[in-house]
């Protein structure tokens, strides 16, 4: 034992703690499994380790142990990889896949709870080698409640307005509201999509929302978690019992069809409230600067 | 390029606005041309698409 041991039990014990609450398991079904569970929580721990170690070494003027924080970084980019390359090939199999765009965003949410666990160790075991055992408490609210805050992004109830519609058809054309979804030719399978097919309207409220709900990979990503919460009536070799999200190319609005097993309209619209706004889905042509008026430098 | 969309069949009652390309299903009446439209969605994994009363299509849509 010497002076640092206790620090650095403490440190890595905060971290692959900050992991441990990172980690959920909810409707979006990932990481269901026992291992994939394992794998996250001992890389937590070797983060948790990097970041402990990192503090200590500088102390003892060992300022080379920095460099190990560079290999840390390429060993989570990695992390990234791996999930991107597993959620890719399962999405595959998926009745309604994710699409690409939500997984990047999962993946991208892997890599970074690990950085926010090194940075919480790191500032843990600084402040108990600095101010002692207390204020290392402190520091692990302190650092809990900022990984709260960065790790929930926004949801799409902050950038539309949900209304639900009963779909119907026009000849062979299947319509929400006004929006025009698809051509089903055979009437049979118009009934079914009459009986299973629920039908939303989202309004954008801004006109950032507009074009971030317009991602095609953020309308699949509602259909997905719509599905998954709601069950979908489908099957490989049923083409036509398809959810599908369609645009309003006038105002925006975006026409949601879905078919789940459940008819509950509460649900539904809780569920579609939830569905994250992907980070790469998100456009802010409001920020641009042809979009601000008032703001024109003029030189000459 | 890759291919998105590809019209597998066509089924129809009235001959003479089909020509060449995909197979061309024809039928005596509706419902021949639903059940015709019916199974080949089921084989081909495909849409049936309403064009007129007359014609179906099937797509696949990749």
């Amino acid at each position: 034992m010497n002076e640092y041991t206790l620090p650095i039990f403490y440190g890595v014990f905060v971290g692959v703690l900050a992991r441990l609450f990172m980690l959920k398991t909810d409707y979006r079904q990932y990481p269901t499994y026992l291992h994939g569970k394992i794998i996250h929580i001992a890389l937590g721990f070797i983060a948790a380790g990097l970041g402990t170690i990192a503090v200590p070494a500088i102390m003892e003027k060992e300022f080379t142990a920095i460099t190990f924080l560079t290999l840390a970084a390429s060993q989570f980019r990695e992390v990234r990889n791996m999930e991107r390359n597993t959620l890719s090939e399962l999405d595959q199999y998926e009745l309604v896949p994710r699409g690409s765009t939500y997984i990047e965003g999962i993946a991208i949410a892997f890599e970074s709870r690990n950085y926010l666990v090194i940075f919480t160790s790191l500032f843990v075991t600084l402040a108990y080698l600095i101010f002692g055992f207390w204020m290392a408490l402190v520091m692990t609210v302190v650092c809990f409640i900022i990984s709260k805050v960065l790790m929930s992004g926004g949801t799409l109830k902050d950038i539309v307005d949900i209304q639900y519609v009963k779909p119907h058809f026009d000849g062979a054309g299947l319509y929400v509201d006004d929006i025009y979804i698809m051509n089903i030719g055979i009437p049979e399978k118009r009934e079914l999509v009459l009986k299973y097919g629920m039908g939303f309207i989202l309004t954008p409220k801004s006109f950032d929302a507009r074009t971030t709900i317009a991602n095609i990979g953020q309308r699949q990503a509602i259909l997905h978690d719509v599905s998954t919460a709601l069950g979908v009536n489908r099957d490989a070799g049923e083409p036509s019992l398809v959810p599908l999200a369609k645009r309003d190319l006038e105002d925006g609005r975006v026409g949601v069809f879905v078919l789940p097993q459940k008819h509950d309209l509460d649900i539904a619209i809780r569920v579609i409230s939830n569905v994250p706004t992907l980070e790469n889905a998100i456009r802010m042509p409001t920020e641009s600067k042809a979009n601000r008026k008032g703001e024109k430098k003029r030189w000459f | 390029m890759v291919l998105e969309k590809a019209v597998l069949a066509v089924v129809t009652t009235n001959e003479k606005k089909i020509k060449g390309g995909a197979p061309v299903f024809i039928c005596d009446n509706q419902k021949e041309m639903d059940s015709i439209a019916k199974n080949l969605e089921a084989i081909l994994d495909g849409i049936a698409h309403a064009i007129s009363e007359e014609i179906y299509i099937i797509v696949k849509h990749f």
